[in-house]
């Protein structure tokens, strides 16, 4: 019964605390696949919409391992094994002129996992998304709030889920074409 | 309204964003002046000014390429002379721009939300900057990409035990990372800017570099991860790059170099400068632009402040420099603060200390803090005591080392003036056409400062 051309139903809020309070009472009426909107970042959005696994952390640290190990071993080569150059009899594997390329390399990797992979998680660059079809959308940016509920919900329903939404006092609501 | 009552009560000093601005007045303020103010007369003036002097660096290096590095004053006993004083000058001005991006971020100081976007433009610029002269003065350039570790055929490898090549990565890191960070936090703001924008072409060029941002909750959550984590990185990391160019003299045996108090002195001297560039740029534009509402006095102050103390540990530096040379016992190096004193560069020494110990003394008053014009001209003098203070590190303690038979004296040409101007033209050009191009506050963070921005967490369902 639901019409595959719809992407979700749309509800716009004038405030921050309005769409917190209608995405919290949305998630707990029981629909999952939800999101928000908003214009700038909105304290507890996240948990309202019940968004809680974020794995952002665990690719920075896994890109910083990967850094700081590649640069210690790059110069452990290069110093001991193919270019040994030997200066007085000092160790070739001299460990303490390499900590700051190893640093510096686990920064360099970290900080672009931190880039990459949050873009990466984010689904970025997408330059066409259908809430862009909604000509009030591009408030998005600037002063207002909006939540939708997607269609591909188990419990959407396009009569029953508006009706929902209406309870939820927002400013309109408006059809996502796909 | 409901959540006023977090704000500070009875906060007496200049607040951090002017009252009665909303989610709207602020975009419209900031990207109003990209998409829709029109390019004035003095624009374009000050535009030709500065690109002219650029294209003088660019004549200068040109001819140097012709030439090589005999154009310039340096020789040998000072080999370093203008590129490397140059060089720590520019990247000691870029850490203004990241201690408020990331450090300030950490240390949740909300004032550094209107100057940071700004300020960390200024450190790429800075870092440009600062990145020419090395290259150039390799003497030949085309061949830098030999101190990269990658395979070739000359079965040759960079040494990793020079503190030259830990410049090497350190700098292109500090790059790299300022540049993702600054490019992360205009992201929201591009989106902004594509919707507000009327012309299609624009929209779409705006658009691309937002990759199709639409503000969702979970977008903006790692956003805000990412973020936060990439200021968690950059502070060490700001730290470490002027560590390690303290490194580069430090680990020579030079007197005046061979100290440990050279990392953390340099570092506070780069934030030093750093901090002046940032006040010496904000003050004209901000009047220019009409953005006293969103960086306020209260900025310009806490800028002073920065100033004042880390001056202060500039100051405790050479007061250590000057006691070690008479504590060590080390004749070389209670020569070098002889020579300094009274030496054929004791003029610019006391220049160096009136204008980085003297003159900075007077932000203790709160009248001069609070003036725009005092706290400019202040930044001027800080400005030049810190480009002399490199001077003097480098060329007294170049000149006059330990062998009487190699002594001499340095002078910079006019190929040395020209290289230097040049680079502040180049570092003016992209100023110019940065408050021009992108929005120069950020317009998101600025948002989250107003009171419409906090939410009681989910007060009605529970």
């Amino acid at each position: 019964m639901n019409d595959s051309r719809i992407y979700g139903l749309m509800a716009e809020f004038d405030s921050a605390q309005e769409l917190v309070d209608a995405a919290h009472k949305t998630h707990a009426a029981g629909y999952e696949k939800i999101d928000a909107y908003s214009p700038f970042p909105v304290e507890g959005l996240a948990d309202a919409i019940g968004f809680h696994k974020n794995r952002v952390p665990f690719v920075v640290l896994i890109g910083g391992i990967i850094g700081g190990l590649s640069g210690y071993l790059l110069q452990y080569y290069v110093a001991a094994i193919t270019y040994p150059v030997n200066i007085g009899g000092r160790p070739l594997h001299s460990w303490p002129s390499f900590i700051i390329v190893t640093f510096e390399m686990t920064i360099l990797f970290a900080g672009l996992s931190a880039v990459f992979g949050m873009l990466a998680l984010n689904g970025l660059p997408m330059p066409y998304h259908p809430v862009f079809n909604v000509a009030e959308f591009a408030k998005a940016s600037e002063n207002k709030f909006f939540l939708i509920v997607f269609s591909s919900d188990p419990q959407y329903d396009a009569a029953r889920t508006r009706q929902f939404l209406q309870s939820l006092a927002p400013r309109m609501i408006s059809e996502v074409p796909r | 309204m409901a959540t006023n009552t977090q704000i500070p009560v009875a906060d007496r000093r200049a607040p951090v964003i002017e009252p009665g601005h909303t989610f709207s007045t602020i975009g419209e303020k900031i990207s109003n002046i990209v998409l829709r103010r029109p390019i004035s007369l003095g624009w374009i003036f000050g535009f030709l000014v500065a690109f002219s002097l650029m294209n003088m660096l660019l004549f200068a290096l040109g001819y140097l390429f012709l030439k090589g590095t005999g154009i310039w004053g340096i020789n040998i006993p000072v080999g370093w002379g203008f590129a490397i004083i140059n060089f720590v000058w520019w990247i000691g001005i870029g850490h203004a721009g990241t201690l408020i991006s990331a450090i300030l971020c950490l240390l949740r100081q909300t004032w550094r939300n209107s100057i940071n976007r700004f300020a960390e433009a200024m450190t790429l610029f800075a870092v440009a900057c600062a990145g020419v002269f090395p290259l150039v003065h390799t003497g030949r350039p085309w061949l830098a990409y030999w101190m990269f570790p990658y395979p070739n055929t000359m079965n040759y490898w960079p040494n990793f035990r020079s503190p030259l090549i830990w410049d090497v990565f350190a700098v292109s890191t500090y790059f790299t990372i300022s540049l993702v960070f600054w490019f992360v936090g205009l992201i929201p703001d591009f989106a902004t800017m594509r919707d507000r924008a009327e012309h299609p072409l624009t929209r779409g060029i705006y658009g691309i570099f937002a990759m199709g941002w639409r503000g969702s909750a979970r977008h903006w959550h790692r956003y805000e991860t990412a973020y936060l984590l990439l200021a968690g990185l950059a502070t060490p990391l700001v730290l470490s790059v002027h560590t390690v160019v303290s490194f580069d003299f430090s680990i020579g045996i030079v007197p005046g170099w061979h100290t440990t108090i050279f990392p953390p002195y340099f570092v506070a001297g780069a934030i030093y400068s750093g901090f002046a560039m940032v006040l010496c740029l904000a003050i004209p534009i901000r009047s220019i632009y009409g953005l006293e509402d969103f960086i306020t006095m209260r900025h310009l102050e806490n800028a002073g402040k920065v100033m004042l103390a880390t001056g202060l540990i500039v100051a405790y530096g050479y007061g250590i420099e000057a006691f070690m040379g008479w504590y060590s016992g080390n004749k070389f190096d209670s020569f070098l603060m002889w020579n300094r004193l009274h030496g054929p560069y004791a003029f610019w020494y006391w220049s160096l200390l009136i204008s980085n110990i003297l003159a900075p003394q007077l932000l203790w008053l709160k009248k001069i803090r609070t003036s725009t014009f005092w706290l400019w001209v202040l930044s001027l003098i800080v400005l030049v005591g810190m480009w002399l203070e490199r001077f003097i590190i480098i060329v007294v303690s170049l000149h006059r080392d330990f062998l009487n038979s190699s002594w001499g004296m340095y002078y910079p040409t006019k190929w040395d003036w020209m290289t230097y101007i040049g680079t502040i033209g180049m570092f003016l050009t992209a100023i110019w056409l940065f408050v021009r191009i992108l929005p120069m506050l950020s317009i998101s963070e600025l948002r989250t400062l107003l009171p419409e921005a906090q939410v009681r967490e989910g007060a009605e369902v529970k």
